[in-house]
This record gives C-alpha cells, sequence and structure tokens, in this order.
C-alpha cells in the first residue's frame, strides 16, 4: 500500500507539471493582460510598457513559467494586478467554497444514496418511473436555469431565502445553493445507486443473507449497500474536484464570493496571476481527491489491493 | 415427520406466459434422514427448496398451492417475520457457488459471527470466538487466523466448509444442500460431501440434498426424489432405485452414468430436450422423450402409482419398466 501511494503521488509530479504548463500558455494566449487592466480605454504607451516590465511580461513565455513555478513553491502566486496577493484572495474564496462543496456533497450523499436505494429496492414501481423521470428532468436543465428559478422563487417570489448570500456566508446560507450545484450530480447519484442496488439485489450472496434470516434492514444496510455503494463513491470522490472548481454558475448566481466567482473575476478581467493560482491549486485538488478515491475503493473492497 | 411437502405448486410470472415450476410436489424428510433430489436443470428441485426456505423471489414467483409443513405448522401461513426467525435457526441451506454465495466485502468471520449477533443476541466478541470454534469443526485449518480474512482467499474447498458451517451455525433441524459440490474439484466434492455427512449424523438433522450427481446419492441419501418438469416421477429407497428403476426417466439417468465397463462405447443421452415450462404437454411431462411412451401417455397424466412400500412411480407403464431391466 505504501509503495502503491508513493507511486501515485510521483506520477503527480508530470501532471501536475502539464495542466499548469497549459492554463499558464492559455491564459497567454488569451490576449493582452495590460489592455484588459486599462478597462475600455486605451492604455497609455509608455504606461503599458512600464507594467510590462514590472510583471515580467516583456520576458519569454517558458522564463515567465519557470519565474512563477519557482515563486509557488515558496507559497507565492503573485499579485493581482489591482495590488492584492492572490494567496489572499485564496484565503477568503477556498473557506466558502469549501463549505458551497460540503453542502453540496451532503446533499448528493443524503439524498442522491436514499432515493437510489429506494428505487433500486421498488425497480418498475411508481417511485420509480417517479423518481427516473425527476432525474432526467434535472439532468436536462442546464444548472443556471435551476439555480436562477429557484433564486426568483424562492429568494424574489416568497422570500423563504435571501436571494444572494452575504460577504462571509454561513452553512445555512449555502443550503439552496449548494442544493442548485449538487443538482445534476445528486440526479446522476441517484441513477447509479439505482443501478447498482437493482443489480446487486440478485446476487447469490444476498440470497444467502436472507436464507440466514437476517432482517431485511440488515440484509439490504451491511450487505446489498456495501457492496453497490463501490461505484458511487468513486463517483462522489471525483465529483469533489469537480465540485470545488465548477461552481463559477452557481456562485455567480447568488453571489457568493468563492472560487468560482474569483475565476470568472480574474477570466473577465484577464488577471492572468488569479487564473493560474486558483486553477493551479484545483489542479492539486482534483489529483488528491482522485487518489484518495483510489485508496478508499482498497477499503470498500478488500479482493483489491495495490501493491 | 420433520418437513412434510403437500401438493405444491409454483408459477413464475414471466412475458411469456406462466412458467409452471412446480406441479404438485410431494416429499417428506425425518429427521437424521436424508432425501435426495435429483433433477435436470430446470426439473424444479431448486425452486422447490426455495420456497421451502422462503426466500423464493415473489414475484415473479407465486406459491399457488399446497402446504409446507414443517414440525406439523404450515410455514405458508405464517407471516414473514416469523418465517425469518425459522431461517437460519431452524432450516438452513447451502448453496452452489459458495464463493459467490459469500459477500465479497466482508470477512468469513463476520459472515460466521452475524448468525449469533442475529439470532442469539451475542455481542460481537463473542460471535467471533464461535465462529472460531464453527471453523474449526468444519475442520479448516488455523481457523484462528483466517476468520479475518475474505471469502476471496480461501479455496474452493475451504470457501465451501464455511457455507456449510454458516449452515451449521444454529444446528438447524432441517438442511438443504442445493448442489453443494457442482462446483468443486472430484477429490474435494468426496471430503466435503463426507462432511456434511457426518456433521449430519452428528446432530442428526435431516437433510435435502439436491444434486443431478448420481454417484453423490447413492453414498449418502437414504431415499431418492426424482424431478421432471415440476413434478416428482419416481421416490424410492436409494438401493432399490439403483437396482430397478420404475420409470424411464430415472432409467434414461441411469444408463446416462458413464461406467468403466462400457469405455469405448457411445455413452448413452436421453434424447430431446427438457419441455419448455409454459407449454407443458398434455398427458406425461415426459412423453416426447419417453422410449416406450403410447398413446394414454399423451393423455392422461400418470398418478404417482404405487410400486412397493415407500416406493411409487409416476408411469403408467411402470411395472413394465420395472420388469424389463
Amino acid at each position: 500500500m505504501g509503495r502503491y501511494v508513493i507511486r501515485r503521488l510521483l506520477q503527480m509530479i508530470p501532471v501536475f507539471f502539464g495542466t499548469t504548463l497549459l492554463i499558464f500558455l492559455m491564459v497567454n494566449v488569451m490576449g493582452d493582460p495590460i489592455a484588459g487592466l486599462c478597462g475600455d480605454r486605451q492604455c497609455d504607451p509608455a504606461t503599458a510598457a512600464r507594467l510590462r516590465s514590472e510583471f515580467g511580461l516583456d520576458k519569454p513565455v517558458w522564463q515567465q513559467y519557470l519565474t512563477y513555478m519557482g515563486n509557488v513553491f515558496t507559497g507565492d502566486f503573485g499579485t493581482a494586478f489591482n495590488g492584492q496577493k492572490v494567496t489572499e484572495l485564496m484565503s477568503t474564496a477556498f473557506p466558502i467554497t469549501i463549505r458551497l462543496t460540503v453542502v453540496a456533497i451532503v446533499f448528493e450523499v443524503v439524498i442522491g444514496i436514499t432515493l437510489g436505494v429506494v428505487t433500486g429496492l421498488r425497480r418498475g414501481r411508481p417511485v420509480d418511473t417517479t423518481v427516473l423521470i425527476l432525474t432526467l428532468v434535472v439532468i436536462a436543465i442546464p444548472t443556471f436555469v435551476t439555480g436562477l428559478l429557484l433564486q426568483l422563487l424562492l429568494g424574489v417570489k416568497w422570500g423563504i431565502i435571501k436571494p444572494s448570500v452575504s460577504a462571509d456566508p454561513t452553512f445555512d446560507e449555502l443550503l439552496v445553493p449548494g442544493l442548485v450545484l449538487a443538482s445534476v450530480s445528486l440526479a446522476y447519484v441517484t441513477r447509479l445507486t439505482r443501478t447498482s442496488i437493482a443489480e446487486n439485489a440478485r446476487a447469490d450472496y444476498v440470497r444467502t443473507a436472507v436464507a440466514k434470516g437476517l432482517p431485511r434492514r440488515r440484509v439490504v444496510v451491511r450487505h446489498l449497500l456495501r457492496n453497490s455503494l463501490i461505484p458511487v463513491v468513486t463517483f462522489i470522490g471525483t465529483d469533489v474536484g469537480a465540485l470545488m472548481g465548477g461552481a463559477i454558475v452557481t456562485e455567480r448566481i447568488f453571489n457568493i464570493h468563492g472560487v468560482g466567482y474569483q475565476l470568472y473575476q480574474g477570466i473577465l478581467r484577464q488577471n492572468s496571476q488569479t487564473v493560474v493560482g486558483f486553477v493551479t491549486i484545483l489542479v492539486l485538488v482534483f489529483l488528491a481527491a482522485n487518489l484518495i478515491v483510489d485508496l478508499l475503493y482498497a477499503v470498500l473492497d478488500p479482493r483489491i489491493r495495490y501493491a | 415427520m420433520l418437513l412434510e411437502v403437500r401438493d405444491l405448486h409454483v408459477e413464475f410470472h414471466t412475458r411469456e406466459g406462466v412458467a409452471k415450476a412446480v406441479n404438485g410436489v410431494n416429499y417428506s424428510v425425518a429427521e437424521g434422514e436424508t432425501l435426495a433430489v435429483l433433477g435436470e436443470s430446470g426439473s424444479g428441485k431448486s425452486v422447490t427448496a426455495q420456497a421451502i426456505m422462503g426466500i423464493l423471489d415473489m414475484p415473479p414467483g407465486k406459491i399457488a398451492g399446497g402446504e409446507i409443513l414443517f414440525k406439523d405448522q404450515d410455514l405458508l401461513k405464517l407471516k414473514p417475520e416469523e418465517r425469518r426467525r425459522i431461517r437460519g435457526q431452524e432450516m438452513a441451506m447451502i448453496f452452489q457457488d459458495a464463493l459467490s454465495s459469500l459477500n465479497p466485502v466482508l470477512t468469513v468471520g463476520q459472515q460466521l459471527g452475524e448468525m449469533f449477533v442475529v439470532h442469539r443476541g451475542m455481542s460481537r466478541k463473542d460471535a467471533k470466538a464461535k465462529s472460531v470454534e464453527l471453523m474449526d469443526r468444519v475442520r479448516i485449518p488455523a481457523a484462528k487466523e483466517r476468520v479475518n480474512q475474505y471469502p476471496h482467499q480461501f479455496s474452493g474447498g475451504m470457501r465451501q466448509r464455511i457455507m456449510i458451517a454458516m449452515a451449521m451455525a444454529l444446528e438447524p433441524s432441517l438442511i438443504i444442500a442445493d448442489e453443494p459440490t457442482t462446483a468443486l474439484d472430484v477429490t474435494v466434492q468426496a471430503q466435503v460431501m463426507d462432511l456434511l455427512a457426518e456433521l449430519q449424523r452428528e446432530y442428526n438433522m435431516g437433510l435435502i440434498l439436491i444434486t443431478h450427481d448420481l454417484g453423490v446419492v447413492a453414498d449418502v441419501a437414504d431415499k431418492i426424489a426424482v424431478m421432471y418438469a415440476g413434478r416428482i416421477v419416481e421416490t424410492a429407497p436409494v438401493h432399490e432405485i439403483y437396482k430397478a428403476p420404475a420409470h424411464p426417466y430415472t432409467k434414461g439417468l441411469l444408463r446416462s452414468i458413464p461406467r468403466l465397463d462400457q469405455k469405448g462405447r457411445e455413452l448413452y443421452a436421453i434424447k430431446g430436450l427438457p419441455p419448455n415450462l409454459t407449454r407443458i404437454p398434455p398427458g406425461c411431462a415426459f412423453n416426447p422423450r419417453c422410449p416406450i411412451a403410447r398413446d394414454v401417455c399423451r393423455t392422461d397424466v400418470p398418478p404417482l402409482y404405487e410400486v412397493d412400500a415407500g416406493r411409487r412411480s409416476a408411469c403408467h407403464f411402470w411395472k413394465e419398466t420395472l420388469d424389463a431391466r
């Protein structure tokens, strides 16, 4: 197991450098960052040149990348054009997004798995069909539609929630945004669990458990569920990474100043330091989440042993 | 009588129609007695067993009639919770493929101990000690260490021993073994069968042995019930059936065993295929494949004729069959 983890960590190194380099190049071909700095007006050429040399933008791209990476490893993610340290932005943005992700994951796990188990055990019955159609609807409607719709109804029309959250939102403020963020994944978790449960329910070991005279609850929870959750855990694990970075739409709708919001602002303002910095961290989150999923896999299924 | 199945009917409602898997089966098992149920795949032998255990998938399965008397109470009239208590405690089942029948993500100790935790309310620690004891009982070496291992870490024979240990755990009075040795190597088959027979004698349990292996039957069974298309076609004490079968189907089965003195000759096979259970032929279900079938066989369902004491045959021409050895 230890050797496996070390190998996986080593494999992360090229992936890490590859992705960050790609991001770096992409941001660079996005356009002139100085042009964006001056807003709609044309920049004064002298000021532009000064800024360029100040930020090191007159050097070749590979040199910029190396300098940047060198700084990253000392914990310096650079400075945004407005003078704010990128690490400062991160320290306010990430806690908020992590909270949002936690809410979303809890929704996925609790609602998704529950619905999946219920429908998986009652395949073809009215509950099953209803939930199946509902999940299809949720998957088919884009997040910004569900988000805006819920905001309009719950926030503006009925006043149950505030349409946008405060600067440092608490968990209960994030309930509705979290649900919106989770919605599509939740539908997938439901369907995945349902299929897995229905498949395993016919397995021989479930029949054995029934023949042993175990109560139905125990048969389902201890024998059926544990086996059925293996693919679901994999999905939810990889989804953590996706949710962290993919909350751009949700965070925009509810005005949550998290990672997605900062990324959106960074792209809009062509603020390359912010974009590259945040994406670098997200790459790390993704890699870590994937590793944890693979390790969890071995915990859930003893037949899998890594060496 | 420990168990008495009376006129049991089981149907499966499928898209192609109603499959009549069990059509009026009668058999009984006394304490300490071994009944071998013989038949091809689809003859209804496993379905009958599942109906007795109460683990039939319903739907699509449906018990359309009959009684299952266990210790003089009709199991089919009990509430689900009452039946659950009987399962595992009073009757237990051993399945064919131990690898798929054991839960891959739980240790064998957890799966064995569960019996004591659920039915006897034991603590986990005591249950584990019991598990080790059971594994010793079925002669699994180094039980103390292996109790924490998972099913895939055992060999096929050892896994089937664990299945047997699990069935024996609460010392039930009836064991149903559904082809317990089919998935095993021939050498291991004998060991597992011996173990099962030994434990049965020791605890004086009734045993229903479902098999299509006539070799296994001869050694351990007291009596035999041969099934075809959901019906019993012949029942007899074990030695008599080998000597002189009273049904052409039994005769065909016995003739299709490979024998050393027939070496080099073509192996006998009953021609044709078992009937589709949604369209069982009228009259005797075996008539399309029967070498001695006559007109009456195509119209009248043969009753179980009494051939001798404890011997019955569902053939209109049982006498001829018996004589024409």
